[in-house]
């Protein structure tokens, strides 16, 4: 599939509609919209709610590994279920998923390229019903941190550049134009991006039906802002949703070792007294050469 | 069940471009229109023609967008 490292991480539409009803394959839709679901969704796939069941709701913070393990028991997934995620704004919160799953160890978790937009496109069957599966006994490993970025290694990043960071936000959020995504609440305290930091907007690693665009177009949107997998990358966002779609990319489409997603990402920075800032036209031009 | 005469369009809504997805299921016209960077979903409506679903959900993308401040950087 497109020459990419780990092409077992992702599925075709055709794949996924021989195989939603397969007993060993769990179909789950994460959507940003999360009345999307409702409207219609692959028959046989269930919801996970970004916002109440996707992240602890009381600490900003993911999922434990307890509310994990619940979370896969009662959608009837096992340790050797094949997981296949989908979602739509391009599976921006399935990448959010999905990296959950890894952190959690989940072996088989795949995203269904294209996403729901791709599914809608192409007319494939929808459904209303929601599925009540047989829940299962989930034993989740412990928490894989190699795969999540805290500030203390941002911070290090931007300080001595000890990994590359890419905000993968828009081109106004990184300059400091707007505070959040236009339309959405303004979530921080300051605009601008962490010093250092090389702006690689998310959305540029898909195409216009919402697949991912090849590996070769990849590795040249990357490495054009230095971001070659020869030194370790940390990616950000606002809350690191975006960020862990383009982790997905750099970790499984291109196969860099060493990729992280500082989820506390820019409402975290953004929020923090005393933290550096690079803000403006100038910090704009960087970002882009 | 399957989403019918899927259709997207780029317009500007209070200076911000917006990608407006529309599409029949059953006798329903269901459009969505999202910032087109980064993509977020502003607004979901629907109606009995594509347009009627349209207007509606530009409408209230329209609302949230000029709500939006830029910043002098």
């Amino acid at each position: 599939m497109e020459n990419y490292a780990h092409p077992e991480v992702l599925v075709d539409t055709a794949w996924v509609a021989a195989h939603a009803k397969d007993p060993n394959v769990r179909v789950v839709e994460v959507d940003v919209d999360t009345k999307a679901y409702a409207e219609g969704h692959i028959p046989g796939a269930q919801a996970w709610a970004w916002n109440t069941q996707l992240c602890d709701t009381v600490r900003r913070d993911i999922l434990s590994q307890e509310k994990f393990e619940e979370l896969m028991a009662a959608s009837g997934i096992a340790p050797e279920t094949t997981l296949v995620i989908y979602g739509d704004s391009n599976n921006w919160f399935a990448a959010w998923a999905f990296w959950q799953a890894k952190i959690y160890g989940h072996k088989d978790v795949r995203l269904m390229n294209g996403g729901r937009k791709k599914w809608l496109a192409e007319g494939g069957e929808l459904s209303t019903e929601t599925p009540h599966p047989m829940p299962t006994h989930y034993r989740a490993q412990e928490a894989d941190l190699s795969l999540r970025a805290f500030l203390p290694q941002a911070q290090a990043a931007s300080a001595h550049g000890a990994a590359g960071l890419v905000d993968v936000r828009s081109p106004q959020e990184f300059t400091g134009e707007i505070l959040a995504p236009p339309g959405l609440p303004e979530t921080c305290q300051r605009g601008g991006h962490i010093p250092g930091a090389r702006n690689i907007p998310w959305g540029k690693a898909c195409n216009e039906d919402g697949t991912f665009k090849s590996a070769g177009e990849l590795l040249d949107l990357y490495g054009a802002e230095g971001i070659d997998g020869t030194r370790p990358v940390i990616a950000y966002c606002r809350i690191g949703e975006r960020s862990s779609h383009s982790w997905f990319v750099l970790k499984y489409l291109l196969g860099f070792d060493n990729v992280t997603n500082y989820d506390g990402s820019w409402t975290e920075w953004g929020n923090l007294v005393g933290a550096p800032v690079e803000r403006g036209a100038v910090a704009a031009a960087r970002g882009r050469s | 069940m399957k989403a019918e005469q899927y259709q997207e369009r780029k317009i500007e809504i209070a200076g911000w471009p917006v990608n407006v997805a529309s599409y029949r299921l059953d006798e329903v016209w269901h459009s969505k229109a999202d910032n087109v960077s980064p993509g977020a979903a502003l607004s979901r409506a629907s109606g009995a023609t594509r347009e009627e679903a349209e207007q509606k959900a530009i409408a209230r993308a329209g609302d949230l967008l000029s709500r939006t401040r830029r910043h002098p950087v």
